[in-house]
């Protein structure tokens, strides 16, 4: 689905990703893994849009996506969400998912002034469809707050949220697990299983929770130094010896 | 003083509000809602002004033509001004925008305060232009014919409000509509936004020069009413400033806010002028400076103890399903 080939992106002297391959599957949980600094979040910048690559070409169900802009690389329906939540605070909840189908008939001003009837009945399907999805995410309690006065773990289940809202066929999520609680953790995990699974979503995440990665990705893909070291089953990489040595520090063994 | 010239005095004051009120709502527009920094507001308030009194007036013939020189001069109908107003507003926002609206926040407030000066300068020093600093005279008013000179102002404070009523309607239900929320979202965070798909710099571009047209218009209000313009009417303090303090004053991120917050500070403004004719006759000639000084300290005021305004921005905007 997601083909990476040959990217090198330096920063100065720096070669923060340098000739990454790897490859997400379609309908797969896909782990990404590896020490800090390893590139990870650099490449997702890229594949994102947010960073045009030195080298090498990325495609997305066969098409050249590398060097768009990140608003097109989400017309090409990837949503990608950050380490640290980037909710819009000063919005409520349902703002913050309203905003989200992409090419809303009121996005044009002069739709707003000529064709009001009908962005009124768009809007009110887009509020119907933001309203379904909080009640899937299970917020709908929050929908009139700030998006600002969620708690950490409340914006992370904004973030899939917010995806949702766009229809994507590819989400990368960056460290959806860091800073929140294992209950909360609990309910993550149990949604974004059920939107692979019923939605057909297709995940590629970042994250250094191994409990996590271990039960929920598979493949799990390992990247060090800029790239690719191995891909494979999370027991089978939880045992290859090369990654323990970059990654796991030899305590696992 | 006669209930006549007050009520007359009454009314100039309204006026000036109300067309500082479209000077404020349109950097509500940008500022309030998509966060841009235009500290040039003058420049477009200049431009408006210059460009409805040359649309209106007509090109100086006989010995006129001598002392007053003009790029153009088309003696059109006043409403024709508005729009010319606007639209030229409009070009010199969306060229400067071009190289400042990719850049971070802090490039647009630079070049908007550069070249509010720069435009100010120009009609200052090229003569052909709009007549140098001897400015511009004799502006037409709409619907002069109607009444007596000395009651034109009756006339005057209802085109402004209906005016000002007008661009008040057009932003909230474009704010109120997807369109705001974009604005509100890259307000909040630009790469978030662009990552939901918004194409930011587009967004912003449209902020910028609806802004900056609907300044255009305070430009021609203010032209029509003052009916003679010059250079040093548009001074980064009478033009942007106050204008910025008004703003703030009345809640950014509020269209009411930002009427309301014309008035009342213009009020202050001109209520100081009494004050200020109290004082000892050795203080009057620096009366002006302790008007300033007191504007600056309800700013002062306006931003520790009620940083959203007199109202503030409400909490959901996007309303057009309630």
């Amino acid at each position: 689905m997601l083909e990476v080939k040959n990217v090198e992106k330096h920063f100065g002297g720096l070669k923060a990703v340098n000739g990454c391959t790897l490859s997400v599957q379609e309908g797969t949980i896909t782990g990404l893994i590896g020490p800090n600094g390893a590139g990870k979040t650099t490449l997702f910048n890229i594949i994102t849009g947010h960073l045009k690559p030195d080298r090498g070409e990325i495609t997305f169900l066969g098409q050249r996506i590398d060097g768009l802009e990140p608003h097109q690389i989400f017309a090409r329906k990837i949503y990608r969400t950050f380490q640290i939540t980037r909710e819009f605070a000063q919005m409520t909840v349902l703002e913050n998912l309203m905003i989200m189908p992409y090419r809303q008939l009121g996005e044009k001003i002069w739709n707003t002034w000529f064709r009001s009837s009908a962005v009124r009945r768009q809007e009110k399907e887009i509020l119907e469809k933001a309203l379904d999805v909080l009640e899937f995410v299970e917020l709908i309690k929050l929908k009139d707050e700030y998006a600002g006065a969620l708690s950490g773990g409340q914006k992370k289940l904004l973030e899939v949220a917010r995806s949702l809202m766009a229809d994507p066929k590819l989400v990368l999520l960056d460290e959806p697990g860091a800073g929140i609680n294992k209950t909360l953790m609990k309910k993550l995990v149990t949604k974004i299983e059920m939107l692979k699974d019923e939605k057909n979503i297709t995940f590629l995440l970042i994250e250094h929770d191994m409990n996590l990665v271990m039960n929920l990705c598979n493949p799990v893909i390992v990247m060090s130094e800029g790239r690719k070291l191995a891909e494979g089953r999370p027991e089978k990489i939880k045992k290859n010896p090369e990654v323990l040595d970059a990654y796991l520090g030899g305590q696992y063994r | 003083m006669h209930i006549a010239g007050l009520s007359s005095y009454i009314v100039s004051l309204i006026i000036m509000a109300g067309i500082y009120a479209v000077l404020s709502l349109g950097l509500n527009i940008q500022w309030g809602y998509t966060g841009l920094f235009n500290i040039g507001i003058a420049g477009f308030f200049c431009i408006g002004a210059y460009t409805s009194a040359m649309i209106t007036t007509p090109m100086p013939s006989g010995i006129y033509a001598k002392y007053v020189h003009q790029l153009f001069g088309l003696n059109l109908p006043f409403v024709f001004g508005l729009l010319g107003a606007a639209i030229a507003a409009g070009i010199i926002a969306f060229l400067i925008g071009i190289p400042t609206l990719r850049l971070r926040d802090d490039y647009l407030a630079i070049a908007t305060l550069g070249i509010a000066e720069t435009i100010r300068l120009i009609f200052n020093n090229e003569q052909w232009l709009a007549n140098g600093p001897r400015g511009l005279m004799g502006l037409p008013q709409p619907l002069h014919s109607l009444v007596s000179e000395r009651n034109y102002n009756y006339i005057y404070i209802i085109i402004v409000i209906v005016i000002m009523a007008i661009i008040y309607l057009a932003i909230e239900k474009a704010i109120r509509s997807p369109w705001g929320r974009v604005l509100r979202a890259i307000r909040e965070d630009e790469g978030s936004a662009s990552m939901s798909g918004k194409d930011v710099f587009n967004f912003k571009m449209q902020s910028f020069v609806f802004g900056c047209m609907v300044m255009g218009v305070g430009g021609a209000l203010y032209a029509h009413y003052t009916r003679s313009i010059t250079p040093t009417v548009f001074t980064p303090l009478y033009g942007t400033f106050i204008v910025w303090i008004m703003l703030m004053a009345g809640g950014s991120g509020n269209n009411k806010g930002a009427i309301l917050g014309a008035f009342v500070i213009w009020g202050v403004w001109v209520g100081t002028k009494f004050m200020t004719d109290f004082l000892p006759p050795y203080l009057q000639s620096r009366a002006p400076y302790f008007r300033f000084l007191i504007i600056g300290i309800i700013l002062e005021f306006i931003l520790i103890y009620r940083p959203q305004g007199m109202i503030g921005e409400e909490k959901s905007v996007s309303k057009l399903m309630e």
